[in-house]
């Protein structure tokens, strides 16, 4: 019982060392971020700040336009996510409840596109966007993003799990098939499409390679690429910097305090397939 | 409605799938095939998009650039820093996590916090973590008496900050899916394995283990994929180079490089398609060795 006990503490001791490690540079940037510029470098380093400058989010927004880039953000977020929501919902369908010609080797198809990194069609699509006219402009920050693949096999396989009984009824009393689609079926898959939706959302508001090339005007830059051409402009005022960042992260912080439940669900079935 | 499928239907069910197929054979399967054709254009005039010659000098080019192979090298020694790392240690937690511990949506909240988050963001705290004169881990190093490291500056230490970074925000994805995995497990052959003595070491190694090898050869190949396919930590850590003396420079770095800082698209497809290619024999490697040791239960 001894011994139990003490490898009970142990694990406890381990945990929450994990867990302040985890939290640390979380804390560490909020507390920079409130500080006055001489209690930045001091060292043994200041852990409270002894007077909160919330000047300097301010501040930070008078070098560079954060507001302009966090409206940017979350306009590029929105719709892209809502657009994939839409064909998502819309194929996942056909996949699930309609037999046609072709249906396997297309699945088969779009399955194995997964395997190719998104880096790798980096070139050939910004020559495509150049192509159409579209390079800065909020069409090649949202249209190619509005579908994904993993996203159809997810609701597929959801869409699988409804009975197919209630498309009998729905068609007995005489509801078309796409208003079933979007009154029963899609209010039935909640659950999956909120974790579609919010790992959109997440992958959207942090994607980084992709803004950063298909954009150069500052009025397009979208938060992380902002806060990344920020670490010039600012120069070496970390306050100013830490204030950015937390700009960045906190929207997504708070989104994942709302919605973990859904957040971690949606990553747990990720791997149960493995 | 799952009749036999007929011309009929066929049409139906195209309509359903175009909106999302149009996209995806803009954005995604055409760019495949391209990609791959203009790793083979020598000459081409990108803005009129004309292609005069084709061969296969871009590969040869790349091969013997000393960056690709340094980028190659990079990547590979970047893969094998995290991976194993990563996987230990979020295995660990997940146990200890699993070991019907109080607070556990507490300490699961935590550990998953860096994976919402921007890689630009943190990336940024992270290099003010890592300042030699100012920064955090200096001065707690400072407690055991090891002199200031150059964390961001040494070309020797520069990769290890890239590791630090890396793991610590990939941590909490493979804790969520250890955990899923760890409560698969029918808790009957751990009473089974409790009965005839077994240690908890022992039921460690011979339930719990093989019984999470699904679990586990998932995450290994999400891992090594995405380690390979590391650019934004970098860029970020870094303030937009490959770290001190191309120290981090890694294969995705290099085809951003050859892309958007000196337009050779030929260089950079080339490039791109050899990670591809080493990102699929991993994955053929992973899934014959998954057939043989993976016990599914």
């Amino acid at each position: 019982m001894v011994r139990s006990a003490l490898s009970r503490t142990t694990v406890y001791i381990l945990l929450s060392l994990g867990a302040v490690l985890m939290l640390l540079p979380f804390v560490w940037m909020i507390s920079t971020s409130l500080k006055a510029p001489n209690e930045v470098m001091a060292m043994p380093p200041v852990w409270v700040p002894t007077e909160w400058k919330f000047e300097n989010f301010t501040e930070a927004m008078k070098v560079a336009p954060f507001d302009r880039y966090f409206i940017n953000s979350v306009i590029v977020t929105l719709v892209s996510t809502i657009g994939e929501l839409l064909t998502t919902i819309l194929a996942a369908y056909a996949f699930s409840r309609l037999n046609f010609y072709g249906r396997d080797i297309v699945f088969a198809i779009l399955l194995g596109t997964m395997m190719v990194p998104s880096e790798v069609l980096l070139i050939p699509n910004f020559v495509t966007l150049s192509n159409l006219g579209w390079v800065d402009t909020y069409s090649a920050l949202i249209v190619p993003w509005t579908a994904s693949v993993f996203a159809i096999f997810l609701l597929r396989q959801y869409f699988l799990g409804i009975p197919k009984e209630l498309s009998f009824a729905a068609k007995v009393d005489g509801c078309s098939e796409f208003k079933f689609l979007w009154y029963v079926m899609a209010p039935l898959a909640k659950p999956a499409l909120i974790t579609v939706a919010l790992l959109k959302v997440i992958n959207s508001w942090n994607a980084f390679l992709w803004p950063i090339i298909v954009t150069n005007s500052q009025e397009l830059r979208t938060l992380p690429v902002g806060l990344s051409a920020f670490t010039t402009e600012a120069g070496i005022k970390y306050e100013l910097l830490m204030a950015a960042s937390s700009m960045v992260i906190f929207p997504m912080l708070i989104l994942f305090f709302i919605m973990q439940k859904y957040i971690v669900a949606g990553v747990a079935r990720t791997g149960l397939k493995g | 409605m799952m009749d036999k499928p007929t011309w009929n239907s066929t049409l139906k069910a195209f309509l359903y799938l175009l909106p999302a197929l149009l996209i995806l054979i803009v954005f995604n399967i055409y760019p495949i095939i391209k990609s791959f054709l203009m790793s083979f254009y020598t000459e081409y005039d990108f803005y009129n998009d004309i292609v005069y010659k084709y061969g296969l000098s871009n590969f040869s080019d790349i091969l013997n650039d000393p960056n690709f192979i340094k980028a190659v090298i990079n990547t590979t020694v970047f893969v094998i820093g995290v991976v194993p790392i990563s996987i230990i240690t979020s295995l660990a937690i997940a146990v200890m996590l699993n070991s019907k511990v109080k607070g556990l949506s507490f300490f699961r909240t935590i550990y998953f916090l860096p994976f919402v988050t921007s890689v630009v963001a943190v990336a940024i705290v992270w290099s003010w973590i890592f300042h030699s004169d100012y920064g955090l881990l200096n001065y707690f190093l400072g407690w055991f008496g090891i002199d200031p490291i150059q964390w961001l500056t040494d070309p020797t230490y520069s990769m290890p900050a890239l590791i630090i970074l890396s793991v610590w925000k990939g941590l909490g994805f493979n804790i969520i899916i250890f955990l899923a995995g760890l409560q698969n497990i029918n808790r009957q052959y751990y009473l089974a394995a409790q009965v005839d003595g077994a240690s908890a070491w022992h039921r460690f190694l011979s339930v719990t283990l093989p019984l999470l090898s699904p679990t586990m050869f998932f995450i290994s190949i999400i891992s090594i994929i995405n380690a390979f396919k590391v650019f934004d930590e970098i860029f970020a850590l870094f303030n937009g180079t490959a770290g001190p003396a191309n120290s981090t420079l890694t294969v995705v770095y290099y085809v951003y490089q050859k892309f958007y800082e000196e337009w050779e698209f030929g260089l950079a497809s080339a490039a791109a398609f050899v990670l591809f290619i080493i990102v699929f024999l991993f994955t053929l490697i992973q899934l014959s060795l998954g057939k043989k040791f993976v016990h599914y239960q």
